[in-house]
């Protein structure tokens, strides 16, 4: 196997389409993180969280169970109405549980918000493509899916909308912002998760 | 008899207007308790506390595409500090097997309620190799399974996982028999 580096260069240049920086974009959609709630999918987008948020108690990051992060954000949100709950998970957890987006839809929380960074790969196991570098459209699965509000977010044109409805309180929104296939922000945040439970609901219930 | 008729029956020890049977108690429990969220997917065995939970105004009622969803979902209600159920057969636990890292490595409370199918008197040989891995399955990832046969144990035995639960942080799976829900002969 080549080095990581060298894997995401080779993956970089089968990737037309996906021209955003990742280190740029996702912070520029979050835009200011303590409004929200967060869960952040494992790999990548929970470097990404942890880069923008400090690993902060308003965040939970998973570092496994793939596939969790968009229910767990339901039930948060559920939970929590007088709160807005941001999921930002990759394109490889959402697709491993990708039909949690019918269950979501059909709830609609409104104060709920997903963010998916698509890199078109999956980076942490040697920058395989994923089915979205191979036709697999996750804004129209969305969509089709019955979630009212979606947006790809592909351009730098295309953010101040991106995240915009990102916080719009009317119905559960979805964004896919496409990204460079570059390594994730280096961040090393905690990965005790029972320490982290503990942490957020903490800091989220203490009267 | 036949298979339809069987069926039928086992609807018929539940006189919904009325709100008795343990089908009902087993509800009122969970309400009484704080549950506020019930995630499932369809199931005839949960199909008194799927039809509750989607007419009362005080809860979330959330079905499901599959069982681990709901995994997720207690975990994110917990976070909340929301108290949450799955209703699910004893088919979908399998589905549920790695999500369940979340309940064991973060030690969220989580309680679910099984439905077995593969059991006593099963007809359909199809579930019986998850049917009889259920308990198995749920324990290798650290779930405590209690499990129900009789009417009259249904109330004290959901009480004890409430308890265990919600007070002491466990995971609990209540294993509903098909002594108690009436085996399916088909």
């Amino acid at each position: 196997m080549p080095p990581r580096s060298a894997a995401s260069e080779l993956a970089k240049a089968a990737a037309p389409g996906f021209v955003l920086e990742r280190s740029e974009a996702v912070p520029a959609l979050i835009g200011a993180h303590e409004d929200f709630l967060l869960i952040a999918g494992l790999g990548g987008s929970a470097r990404d969280v942890g880069a923008v948020t400090g690993d902060g108690a308003h965040v939970y990051s998973l570092g496994g169970a793939m596939g969790a992060a968009c229910m767990m954000g339901l039930g948060l949100a559920l939970a929590r109405p007088d709160k807005r709950v941001l999921v930002v998970t990759g394109d490889g957890e959402l697709l491993m549980n990708i039909g949690a987006l019918a269950t979501i839809a059909v709830i609609d929380p409104p104060n709920l918000a997903i963010l998916c960074v698509d890199n078109g790969h999956y980076g942490e196991t040697g920058w395989q493509k994923s089915h979205t570098s191979l036709g697999v459209d996750l804004e129209k699965i969305a969509s089709g899916s019955g979630i009212k509000r979606t947006r790809t977010v592909a351009t730098q044109a295309d953010i101040t909308d991106g995240a915009r409805l990102l916080r719009e309180g009317n119905g559960t929104s979805f964004v896919v912002v496409r990204v460079k296939p570059t390594e994730p922000p280096e961040f090393k945040r905690n990965f005790d998760a029972s320490l982290c439970r503990d942490r957020f609901r903490a800091a989220l219930l203490r009267p | 008899m036949t298979a339809k008729l069987d069926a039928i029956d086992m609807d018929a020890v539940v006189d919904t207007k009325a709100r008795t049977g343990w089908q009902h108690d087993l509800y009122d429990l969970l309400r009484a308790h704080g549950v506020t969220q019930f995630g499932y997917v369809p199931d005839a065995g949960h199909s008194v506390l799927i039809d509750r939970s989607l007419a009362d105004a005080g809860v979330r009622s959330i079905g499901l595409t599959t069982e681990e969803e709901g995994v997720a979902l207690i975990a994110g209600a917990d976070l909340g500090g929301a108290r949450a159920v799955l209703l699910m057969q004893s088919s979908g636990v399998g589905n549920c097997i790695n999500m369940l890292s979340l309940i064991k490595g973060a030690r969220f409370p989580f309680l679910t309620l099984v439905s077995m199918r593969g059991d006593y008197g099963e007809g359909n040989p199809w579930q019986f190799p998850m049917g009889q891995a259920t308990q198995s399955v749920l324990e290798a990832m650290g779930v405590i399974c209690l499990r129900i046969d009789r009417p009259d144990d249904v109330v004290a035995t959901t009480t004890a996982a409430l308890t265990m639960v919600f007070k002491s942080g466990q995971a609990v799976a209540v294993l509903l028999g098909q002594k108690l829900i009436g085996a399916k002969p088909f």
